[in-house]
This record gives structure tokens, sequence and C-alpha cells, in this order.
């Protein structure tokens, strides 16, 4: 992911919060992704609005971490979510 | 034997299938034998209450079903309701009794997510499997209108000895239909399956060249399309994961409100289901007597019992081991460790190599209203 794209959740694809089981889920066609806080830390940062870069640097801020590491941590699950078409991006 | 919130995760996934009325008849429907009467459906009122109970009990994901759920009139207020629930609704149609107006309505009632089915890629294949005429035409027009609206589309693949040669066709339709997922899934044979296997059976070429196309295409359309692959049973080695695990993930709500681990228990005789007329779903769930019959290992006899993969695939499809082998208990025959492989292997060469008419699922009352645009 570069630091200029911005990434969305497309339709039919939101964050839940699973009361029964007091966690936090990105619901998409067909599947459920529990999250861990990190992953939803990240994923409640995305706004269609701001760029990746914007949104590690905020993260960065709020969690006391390098920008870089926390780029690096959060590219990987956000590809991940790329590949199975669970989040787009604007060029 | 009896099962604790402690020990059994609350389910995932619910299937309602809303009714079992279709315009199609699929050779390979997998509704039940015994299909449930209109008469005997579950009214809007009760299937709200079941959404709210699913939604309580841990259901993240509902999928709409039938039969065709199109065929149900009160569809939209069903569909508001699970949302307000909190469910993730996926409306899994044939496309027949969708028009514009009434797919706007879905999209307006909250409806999460399409699975749109596909009987074969061209209008002649098609019609022929689905025995509906003028069919496949009408799909694609509600194709059209899904991608107009821009719900999320899965497009379901079913494919057989007749259509598998269209599997490169379906990934591209796909494509170009814009969804973002496909279900790549070949015929199980169960229930109304079963009397086709003459007609319908894969050869085994043909299962591994599917295997090599889907394989293909996943490497080229990553990011672009998701291909979830079903690949031919008889022909593989061992068996799936029924259900994700029995009573351990999903739950399946018949149009008359019985409460099944998946779509095709009825087909085990000492199964009794609750229904949702007198129990609750979590008293079904977590002590309902279907439920507990084969969930986890405590159930397995050898060679399940011993075996490394236990946990993997828990001994395969029950469905499967009473069809076959005539003991719901016994493994999945499609295990290279029953018994009963080699001669399973023998039946499905058999089947490939036979010729036979489709033998249809003729509704016994069909009560089919064709959809003005």
């Amino acid at each position: 992911m570069e630091p200029g794209q911005i990434p969305y959740l497309p339709r039919g694809v939101r964050l839940h919060r699973d009361r029964v089981r007091d966690a936090w889920v990105l619901l998409a066609p067909e599947r459920a992704v529990s999250l861990d806080m990190v992953g939803h830390a990240v994923l409640s940062e995305i706004d269609g609005i701001r760029s990746f870069g914007e949104i590690t640097a905020a993260l960065a801020a709020r969690y006391d971490a390098s920008p870089a590491q926390i780029a690096s941590d959060a590219s990987g699950f956000l590809r991940a979510l790329r590949d199975r078409r669970f989040l787009e991006v604007h060029p | 034997m009896t099962a604790d919130p402690a020990t059994v995760r609350p389910p995932i996934a619910m299937l309602a299938e809303l009714t079992h009325r279709c315009p199609l008849s699929c050779p390979y429907c997998s509704n039940p034998l015994e299909l449930a009467r209109q008469e005997n459906e579950l009214d809007t009122e009760a299937w709200v209450d079941v959404f709210r109970q699913a939604a309580d009990l841990g259901v993240l994901q509902l999928h709409l079903s039938g039969g065709e759920p199109a065929s149900r009139r009160d569809l939209e207020p069903l569909i508001t309701a699970a949302r307000e629930a909190g469910l993730y609704t996926n409306l899994i149609t044939s496309g027949i009794g969708l028009t514009a107006r009434r797919l706007h309505a879905l999209d307006e009632a909250g409806l999460d997510h399409i699975q749109l089915s596909l009987q074969g890629t061209t209008a002649e294949m098609a019609d022929r499997i689905g025995g509906y005429r003028g069919g496949f035409d009408r799909k694609m027009k509600v194709a059209e209108w899904i991608g107009e609206i821009g719900f999320p589309l899965t497009l379901n693949a079913v494919l057989h000895r007749q259509n598998l040669h269209q599997l490169p066709r379906a990934i591209e339709m796909a494509v170009e239909m814009g969804a973002r997922r496909i279900e790549v899934a070949t015929v199980q044979f169960h229930g109304w399956a079963l009397r086709n296997r003459d007609a319908m059976m894969p050869t085994r070429e043909q299962a591994r060249e599917a295997d090599a196309i889907v394989a293909e295409a996943r490497a080229r359309l990553k990011g672009v399309l998701v291909i979830d692959y079903v690949p031919a049973d008889y022909h593989s080695n061992y068996p799936k994961r029924c259900m994700g695990g029995w009573g351990s993930t999903g739950l399946v709500v018949a149009p008359d409100g019985q409460v099944m681990p998946c779509h095709a228990a009825a087909s085990i005789p000492h199964l009794v289901f609750d229904n949702v007329r007198d129990t609750t779903l979590a008293q079904t769930w977590y002590h309902g007597g279907a439920f507990e019959a084969y969930r986890g290992t405590g159930w397995m006899q050898e060679p399940c019992a011993s075996c490394e993969r236990k946990r993997v695939d828990f001994g395969g499809c029950r469905c499967q081991a009473m069809a076959i082998v005539g003991d719901p208990d016994a493994t999945d025959p499609v295990c290279i460790k029953s018994p009963h492989r080699a001669a399973l292997t023998r039946q499905a060469d058999a089947h490939a190599a036979a010729e036979a008419d489709l033998v249809y699922r003729a509704m016994p009352h069909r009560q089919v209203t064709e959809p003005a645009d």
C-alpha cells in the first residue's frame, strides 16, 4: 500500500460489534473476520477520505510507535483484505 | 450427553430456507426429498422472531435461501427485520422473481449481498439444466440490475459432467458482471441429485481439469475475483468438513420451522429435529438431540476415532455416510481410509461413464408467477 492511496471499505463490508463474543468483526459477503485490537484500530481509521500515509501517522501518534512500523504492520493486513476484495483503494 | 455453552461455541451463520417453492426444477436440487408445503411455511412474524433469536445467539451471517426466496412476498420486510436485528443479510437466488423495482426495494430494506446461481453459461445449457425456459435471459437482466444498484455479487456456478466445460466462461462472466467472488461448486450428490448421478457425475479427467482451471484463474485474477471452489467429491481423497463441523458453526431453519445442523440432515432417519414453533433456537443449538448427535468427535467409530484428521474434517459428511454406506455413524466413504472407498471409486467411474436423461425436481404444487418489469 502506497502512502498516497486512499483505502475504503466497499459496499457490503462493515465493522460490527459482536455483542455475544464481545469482540469486533469485519462483516463481508459470506464471511466474518475476527479482528484483534490492531486490526480494529486500523480499520476504524479508514474513512475513504484520508490517505494510508495520514492514517499510519495518526496511529503512530496515538500509540506512540514509529510510523514505519505501523505502516509495515498495517500494510500486510490490508493487503490480505484487498486480496479478498474486502478493501478497495482510490489511487 | 448435553453440551454446555462453555464448551460449545455460538453459531456464526444461519441458513433460512424461507420456502421450498421454486420456479426451477434443477436435477441436483439440495432441498430434502420431502418438501414443506406453502401452508406450512413460517409466517413473517415467526421468521422475524427467529432472526432476533439468531442474533442473540451469536449468528452474524444470515443466508436467505429456498427454494427461491424471491417467491416469498414478504422478503423485503424480512430483510428489514434481519438488518434491525444486526445480521448480515445474503440473498441466495436464481434471480427468477426479481424485478428492477423489487431489487430497489431490497436495497432500501438493507440487503447486504446477493449470491446469484448459474446453471450454465448459455441459455441453451442453463435453461435445460434449470428446466425453465427464458430463465437464463432473465438472470442476465437481473445481474445487470444488481450491478446498476451496486450490490456486492457472488456468482454461484453449479457444475457437473454436462457443463464443466463451461467453467472458464463462467469465471469470465463473473468478472464481466463485476462480481467480487465466484463459487465454483461441483454438484454434491445428496438427496435429489443421487438419482441423477448417471447423468451428472463428472469424469475424473474433468475433475482434474477443473482443479487446474481454478488454480490458474486464482493466480491470474488475484485481487479481482475471489474463487471459492468445491471440488468433485467422489474424486477426492479426503472428505469435506461438512458445515465446518456438525453443530459447530452453522444451523439451518427449514420453511416449516424445523432446525437442522445441515440442510440435508433430514435424510438421517434417527434424527429428531426441534421446531422454532415450540423450542428456542438457543435450547436447540446447545441441547437439541440432532445437534448433539454428531457434534465433536465423541460419536466416532474407527477409522475416524484414532485418525489424525478427525478434527480437520470431523469424519466428513454424515448424510453421505448414510446415503452410500447406510450408516450415518460411518466414515464418509470418500475418505481413503474408509473400507467403502474402493467401491465408491468403482461407482463414481461407472456413473461417469453412464448415459441417462436428467430427472427433474418437479414441484408438487407449482406456484410461480412470472414477474413483470
